[in-house]
């Protein structure tokens, strides 16, 4: 009873995807940082790149300037460009300067740029050398949030990544829940799992590098996050096995989530009734409230986080809607494809994007709800559309049951906006 | 290398696209990663532009690297073309591009595109967006302007505003009208609202008003020399420049300078007995060069405050900035390091701040209130209200502007009454802000960041004001004494209190000691 019944025979999973090679108006992997250093309190998120690097987070922070984050660019001036020996010298003085000043730092990650790629700045090597340098204080890793080699969230999957080989060894049988989540949500997950009787509980990342989680043969991990493909090979490359399961958004989600981890741990129906059918009743009424905005309406996702899929689907079974066109940067059907299995085939699935012809499309589609990003969303409205900004979804806890009812406000907030506005003569 | 934490200024090829922005008609083919295409939202969510920038991304991949990276420059260059039928395109490179050096410019040329087609050399690896805005601009008017016949009546073009910019589109509307009291003609406004077409008739007017010389110096010397028009230096913002640049631009067109004043309320609204709380009211400037200097001017000889700080963040108007602040008797902080900015903000210990968003978010930490007199500006920046800074309805809107953040007069007299009661108490700030009060100023000794602050920094920290080596202490109850003093003047009976200390060898800050010094700088 707690397994979606309906398995639609036509799915997602199968339909053709659309690839189109044009311009692309999606983030690159450094803008992960922002949640990031919120998330890992003593790591710091050093940048090698150029001042675009620097604008890029800075404009994506936007609303949250703290006198001195825990983040930063280190900008390559002409002189780095010009002999590569010194570059990597004046890392090593930056690097130096940085962690003087800001002793509370434990793990620093440098994180690659395009320009640092595009001149071949080895930055491993340099984690490597500087690992040595300032051990035991500082652990330093690197990866990769170049826009020529990740796209917004990816960022997260790299940085994670980069974290995997030097989590420390564990022969014990423990559930790894992996992803950046706010704590409110994280602490939800972890409570819901322990009543059922499930643990030890660890995640990854921890909030301080001491925490971080022992990784082994005996060590199941759930992502919480549809984009989070390396880091999932790199557990898998340790030996943790993966339980694949749809996204933990939405009430069916979270049960779907949470059931496969139950089936892992042996959790039998009546405990796992016992335990969630309080909050699966809360999200129910929560989502059902906003889902009178949201019931048969039509919406269109431009490629933005990775989470359209599993949001698409939440929309469409618990929130009655219909998609015209599901977008994402890029498909990973080995996570995604649970949640590909419960949308029924129809919607166009594209992956990647030529933002004009998309465009096209979905000004030719008029959807009721187009889900875009920030440089879209105005242009949009002002042709009559109607738009959720994408990144929002990022930054809001959304996940669990008791955020169901959230998610789905999310999405009908703008169309009740549209409806509530009275902008003319009355007449 | 330098380690960046906020910047006040973008690479320069945000500087091009704010040109490409403002104006009509023109296209920019950017050669430029994925990740870059954030330079978007500035424009969509900042300003609420309702159409997206003219500006298309070749958005090239790492796999493409070793393959055909100019390759896919070139369809997008031809894409770009045929489905926004531009008057002229501007190609260039971001900085990653730069490094992989395909030549946009050379691509594009090659490509018989029937449009004019501007290459852009942008070196971002030195420059930063004021060059970027600059430099794109002159050179649109380099490939487009002409010499021509002048208009019969006698004319100007207003040069300098762009997208992005803070309250341009104001200004614009602001000038136009002390032009047209003088009975001058706007040939052309450019960048903002201007199509590359009409960029071929700057030619016309008799001489160019230069609005914005971070945008538009270089393009008004261009013209000086080709089409040899005169240019104005004065920027028209406050009541003493406007008066100034009526002045300069009659000489220049040979006009009467006829003014309207029936809309400037400023002088008397600075003149009234209300406004005498203002006075010596302790300022300290940052932003732009342009709206620093013209900010100096009005804080001191128009509002009657004191200015205590001032800097730019924009190097290439360094010399300007260094010699106005001798004039006042400061050194001039020249830096785009945010960190620098607020230390010495913390040092000078203002009442006010006169800055950018950067300088509002130091304001919010510091407990010092804060008015935006400069790019960059934030959303709540862009107000859906006329609202200009230039001219006399500008000089009205400054006024406002500038006090607002700041206890009213009689209010500041209730506080001092009753500091304890709960409407007026310290801690709820200016009543007229409801729940936006400011924090309490924060104690320069006290930590304020968030994050655990360095050892060193918190000991330069400790004693602003001990000029040597040795240590100065508050004493117990001189402190608590000071905690009584209402928060929007502790930070200067501190900073005081330990210059007179200082001056007279005192280590041990007692009661008396704060006194004496209150006698001592007693206006
Ligand atoms: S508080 Fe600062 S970052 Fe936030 S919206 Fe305002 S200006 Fe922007
Ligand atoms: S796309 Fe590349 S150059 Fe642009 S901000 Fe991202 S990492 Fe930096």
């Amino acid at each position: 009873m707690n397994r979606p019944a309906t398995i639609p025979a036509q799915t997602c999973r199968d339909a053709p995807i659309l690839k189109q090679r044009g311009q692309r108006e999606v983030f690159c992997g450094l803008t992960g940082i922002i949640w990031l250093h919120r998330k890992m309190q003593d790591a710091f998120f050093l940048v090698v790149g150029s001042r675009t690097c620097a604008h890029l987070l800075q404009s994506a922070a936007g609303v949250m300037i703290f006198a001195e984050p825990r983040f930063g660019t280190a900008i390559l001036e002409e002189g780095d460009l010009a002999g590569m020996a010194d570059a990597h010298d004046e890392l090593d003085r930056e690097v130096a300067r940085l962690l003087a000043r800001r002793p509370d730092i434990r793990q620093l990650f440098l994180v690659g740029s395009c320009p640092s790629e595009v001149i071949k700045l080895d930055l491993a090597r340099a984690a490597e050398r500087l690992t040595v340098e300032h051990a035991p204080h500082v652990r330093v890793l690197n990866y990769s949030g170049s826009g020529i080699e990740t796209t917004f969230t990816q960022g997260e999957d790299a940085c994670l990544a980069s974290m995997v080989p030097v989590l420390p060894a564990t022969q014990a049988r423990e559930l790894l829940l992996v992803g950046a989540l706010p704590d409110v949500v994280e602490d939800q997950a972890v409570k819901l799992l322990s009543e059922m009787g499930i643990g030890p509980i660890r995640v990854l990342p921890a909030p301080r590098s001491a925490e971080m989680p022992g990784i082994g043969e005996n060590v199941v991990y759930a992502l919480l996050q549809p984009f989070l493909g390396d880091t999932a090979a790199a557990l898998d490359r340790r030996g943790a096995r993966m339980i694949s399961a749809p996204f933990p958004f939405g009430e069916e989600g979270t049960t779907a989530w949470l059931r496969a981890i139950a089936d892992e741990f042996g959790v039998d129906d009546e405990t796992f009734d016992r335990v969630t059918a309080a909050p699966r009743a809360r999200a129910r009424k929560a989502v059902a409230a906003a889902a009178e905005t949201l019931a048969g309406k039509s919406i269109f996702f431009f490629p933005d986080s990775q989470l359209e899929i599993p949001f698409a689907r939440f929309l469409i079974r618990e929130c009655g809607m219909e998609a015209i066109e599901i977008g994402a940067p890029y498909i990973h059907k080995g996570l995604v494809g649970p949640d590909m299995d419960l949308i029924p085939a129809g919607p166009t699935i594209s992956e990647g994007q030529d933002v004009d012809l998309q465009l096209d499309r979905c000004r030719a589609a008029r959807p009721d709800l187009t889900v875009c990003g920030l440089g879209l969303a105005n242009p949009l409205e002002a042709e009559g559309l109607t738009t959720k900004w994408a990144i929002e979804l990022v930054f809001t806890p959304v996940h669990f049951y008791e955020q169901a009812g959230d998610l789905a406000a999310l999405f009908a907030r703008p169309l009740r906006r549209r409806a509530l506005l009275k902008l003319e003569a009355a007449e | 290398m330098k380690l960046t934490v906020w910047t006040y200024e973008g690479p320069p090829h945000v500087g091009a696209m704010r040109v490409a922005t403002g104006m009509k008609g023109l296209h920019y083919v950017l050669h430029a990663p994925q990740g870059d295409t954030y330079a978007d939202l500035l424009f969509t969510m900042i300003e609420r532009r309702d159409h997206r920038p003219p500006v298309t991304y070749t958005t090239f991949e790492g796999r493409d690297l070793g393959a055909d990276t100019a390759g896919i420059f070139k369809t997008a260059c031809m894409d770009a073309y045929e489905r926004f039928r531009p008057q002229a395109l501007i190609v260039g490179a971001s900085c990653t591009a730069e490094l992989i050096q395909d030549d946009p410019g050379g691509l594009a040329e090659a490509m018989d595109i029937p449009v004019p087609v501007i290459a852009l050399e942008l070196p971002s690896y030195q420059r930063k967006e004021g060059f970027g805005t600059d430099e794109t601009f002159y050179q649109i008017v380099k490939a487009l302007a002409r010499p021509m016949a002048r208009t019969p009546e006698i004319s100007c073009n207003i040069l300098g505003p762009v997208a992005l910019g803070f309250r341009h589109r104001d200004d614009i509307e602001e000038v136009r009208s002390l032009l047209w009291e003088m009975g001058i003609a706007v040939n052309v406004v450019a960048p903002l609202g201007a199509t590359p077409e009409q960029i071929t008739t700057l030619g016309q007017a008799h001489f160019n008003v230069m609005l914005y010389p971070e945008h538009a110096e270089t393009a008004c010397r261009h013209l000086e020399k080709v089409c040899d028009q005169p240019y104005t230096k004065t920027v028209p913002l406050g009541v003493g420049a406007t008066h100034d640049f009526v002045a300069e631009v009659a000489a220049l067109a040979g006009v009467e300078p006829r003014k309207d004043l029936s809309r400037l309320r400023q002088p008397w609204w600075s003149k009234s007995v209300d406004s005498t709380y203002l006075t010596g009211k302790r300022v300290f400037l940052f932003g732009d060069a342009t709206h620093v200097k013209a900010a100096a001017r009005i804080a001191r000889d128009e509002m009657g405050f004191e200015v205590v700080g001032m800097g730019c963040y924009n190097r290439e108007f360094a010399r300007d900035i260094r010699a106005l602040a001798k004039d006042y008797g400061l050194t001039a902080l020249i830096t785009d390091d945010y960190l620098e900015v607020e230390k010495a903000i913390e040092e000078a210990a203002p009442e006010m701040i006169l800055g950018t968003q950067m300088e509002r978010h130091i304001g919010k930490r510091l407990g010092i209130p804060c008015a935006v007199i400069s790019a960059p500006v934030h959303v709540q920046d862009f107000p859906a209200r006329y609202s200009p800074q230039m001219g006399w309805e500008g000089a009205n809107v400054i006024f406002d502007t500038w006090i607002h953040p700041l206890v009213m007069g009689l209010e500041e007299h209730l506080l001092h009454m009753f500091r304890e009661d709960f409407e007026f108490h310290d801690e709820a700030g200016p009543s007229h802000h409801g729940g936006h009060a400011p924090k309490p100023v924060a104690e320069p000794g006290a930590p304020v960041a968030e994050t655990a602050r360095p050892a060193q920094d918190a000991q330069d920290d400790a004693a602003p004001g001990s000029t040597g080596g040795d240590v100065m202490v508050w004493l117990e109850d001189a402190e608590k004494e000071l905690k009584k003093i209402p928060f929007f003047v502790r930070g200067k009976a501190r900073r005081n209190t330990e210059k007179f200390a200082a001056e007279q060898g005192v280590t041990e800050i007692s009661i008396d000691t704060l006194y004496e010094a209150k006698a001592h700088y007693a206006r």
